[in-house]
């Protein structure tokens, strides 16, 4: 089968990057060049995650000692890290925080994106090519050159230590990537379509509602969730502007509060990353088209 | 057009108010709509980052308000050993992660657009350590890299390929490659999916031409795949360099900076100092300093990479 390979190339096939050549390539080379380094891959970036849920279902006994009991593998598992963490920590509170303020943030990131997007993509009012590049510009500005002048704002309003500060804030860096993602599904929705509309005499506010987003359910959906899964893993914010345990979010929590200075207890600590983390894989397994859609379309925009 | 064509109908009735025309105007309609996002942007976004490097020239400290004190911040910097191995640490950093993250992730890409059964499936996991929070998953190398308990230096051991335990947060320059490879395991997931969507855009019979034309798969690759990629890779390079760049959960995590500020970064250094040193005007200062090399890393990556896209254009 390869022969015809071959014969036009003295050196040998390494890679077959083309789908539609498959047939140039036998087994035993696709094993080697693209089956043993993709297994590599996916052992090295999935093995934290195995690692993560192995210990947090180890016995204490057992964590440590690999002596007599292997570290891949758990004898008598145990829920006790898991029962600890959700029933004599502020675990549970922490992660209706999160789960509070990454909804709030969202909701008004996304409402705000919306009405942005529509404005800049399809009223094109004076200006607005100008304020599309400023918006792209202001998802290029980093939380870490952000965080101090902002704990001051924060602090100066009297939001200090409440949920208010991490909703308001997170718009800092949805917003932009939301209206750069809406803008996008907006320009592939037909002008004729609003032209009609507007003929019919519906007002720009009807035209969004009832046209323009109904047609761009998918590109809601896609920057609904991201936006919901930047607020989830957002750190730096958290730990700034929140002082208090029973306010914090779960990745703040876990790191400030289950962390003691003498002992670490790696049950419960690698459960509590677990379980804050179950959260956004859940909505990632469902939605995995959307996440690789708004990643891949922000980016190629 | 259309707005006139909305108005046709209704010249007959007088009481076209006022609110009515302005209503339909899309100027003002397209600022009303603007307002909200814009307000919030403004409010939280803009004014901070004028304030930010407004702080750097004052000795604001929490719970005092500074007064101008204009460079006395960046001159003290200037002279601060701390400082300047947290800027080398950035750059060795952002460099060194950034090209494996490039490197790796083109790879998984290439591999990734393979036909095989369950493409879907391993498209979706590899895409897991970029879902998960950063500062969990950094938990879990915490404890991959523990000093007594680390599983690799179990599993190394056991092998026979070394004999004591590796002190992987412990030592300098450990510490260093550590924190690195951590960066580089969460960046792959990104720069890979991204770059697979590139990929994907890339018409196969350009491939098959090429086989005919009796090229090497190096030829394909160097000739094809990377020009008609270049454009994507600018953009995705760019932000990771951009994030990376300014990191802060993974070294706050993993090292906190230690040991002896091997692993400082500037971002890092800045909450240290700002928060609970409480000097908010030398933090501001070190994030300041941050600004002149994201704006040269953005316009290096971007119009470094730029450039070759229009000398192909040219081409095609």
């Amino acid at each position: 089968m390869a022969v015809t390979d071959t014969t036009q190339t003295p050196k040998p096939d390494r890679s077959g990057d083309e789908g539609g050549m498959l047939y140039l390539n036998r087994l035993p080379r696709r094993i080697v060049t693209v089956y043993l380094p993709l297994g590599i891959f996916v052992f090295v970036l999935l093995f934290p995650f195995y690692w993560m849920a192995i210990t947090s279902v180890k016995p204490n006994h057992q964590l440590t000692d690999y002596d007599n009991y292997s570290p891949f593998w758990v004898v008598e598992p145990t829920l006790d890290h898991i029962k600890y963490l959700l029933f004599e920590t502020s675990y549970a509170g922490w992660l209706w925080n999160t789960m509070l303020v990454a909804v709030a943030s969202t909701f008004l990131s996304v409402i705000c994106a919306v009405l942005a997007a529509y404005a800049i993509e399809r009223l094109r009012f004076q200006g607005s090519r100008m304020v599309g590049v400023c918006i792209f510009l202001a998802y290029l500005v980093p939380p870490s050159i952000l965080f101090i002048p902002l704990a001051l704002l924060v602090f100066k309003f009297g939001i200090y230590d409440t949920h208010w500060a991490l909703i308001l804030t997170y718009p800092t860096f949805l917003i932009p990537f939301c209206t750069w993602l809406l803008m996008g599904y907006f320009r592939s929705i037909p002008y004729e379509l609003e032209e009609c509309a507007l003929i019919d005499g519906a007002t720009r506010l009807q035209i969004l509602t009832r046209i323009i987003l109904p047609l761009s359910v998918p590109g809601l959906i896609s920057a609904g969730i991201f936006a919901f899964t930047l607020s989830w893993n957002e750190f730096i914010y958290a730990l700034t502007f929140i002082a208090s345990s029973e306010n914090k979010t779960v990745p703040v929590g876990v790191l400030t509060e289950l962390v003691r200075s003498d002992v670490y207890e790696w049950g419960s600590l690698m459960a509590g990353a677990l379980l804050g983390s179950l959260p956004v894989v859940i909505l990632y397994s469902f939605f995995v088209e959307h996440y690789v859609s708004s990643m891949t379309g922000a980016v190629k925009e | 057009m259309a707005v006139d064509a909305d108005r046709i109908p209704r010249v007959a009735p007088a009481p076209a108010g006022l609110l009515e025309k302005v209503m339909s105007n899309r100027h003002f309609l397209g600022l009303l709509f603007m307002l909200p996002a814009a307000a919030l942007l403004l409010l939280f976004l803009t004014y901070p980052l004028g304030l930010g490097v407004w702080l750097g020239f004052t000795d604001t400290r929490i719970g005092r308000d500074g007064v101008f004190i204009g460079l006395e911040n960046f001159e003290y910097l200037l002279d601060d050993t701390v400082f300047w191995l947290s800027v080398f640490n950035t750059i060795l950093y952002t460099v060194v992660a950034s090209i494996l993250k490039f490197g790796l992730g083109l790879w998984l890409a290439l591999l990734l657009n393979q036909h095989m059964p369950c493409k879907a499936f391993f498209r979706a996991i590899v895409l897991l350590p970029w879902v998960v929070p950063t500062v969990l998953s950094a938990i879990a190398f915490w404890w991959i890299f523990d000093a007594q308990f680390s599983i690799l230096s179990w599993a190394l051991r056991e092998m026979g390929l070394i004999d004591a335990n590796i002190n992987f947060l412990g030592d300098k320059w450990n510490a260093r490659w550590s924190v690195i490879a951590a960066n580089v395991w969460r960046g792959i997931p990104f720069v890979a999916i991204s770059l697979l969507a590139g990929l994907q855009t890339i018409p196969q019979s350009l491939y098959e031409a090429a086989t005919l034309d009796g090229t090497t798969p190096w030829q394909r690759f160097r000739y094809i795949t990377l020009p008609l990629l270049t454009p994507i890779i600018a953009v995705v390079m760019t932000f990771s360099v951009l994030f990376t760049f300014t990191d802060f959960q993974l070294i706050y995590v993993l090292t906190r900076g230690g040991p002896i500020n091997a692993t400082h970064l500037m971002a890092t250094l800045s909450f240290q100092r700002a928060i609970p040193g409480g000097f908010l005007g030398e933090g501001a200062a070190i994030a300041t300093a941050m600004i002149p090399f994201l704006l040269s890393a953005i316009l290096f990556s971007y119009f470094g990479l730029q450039r070759r896209r229009w000398q192909h254009g040219g081409q095609d």
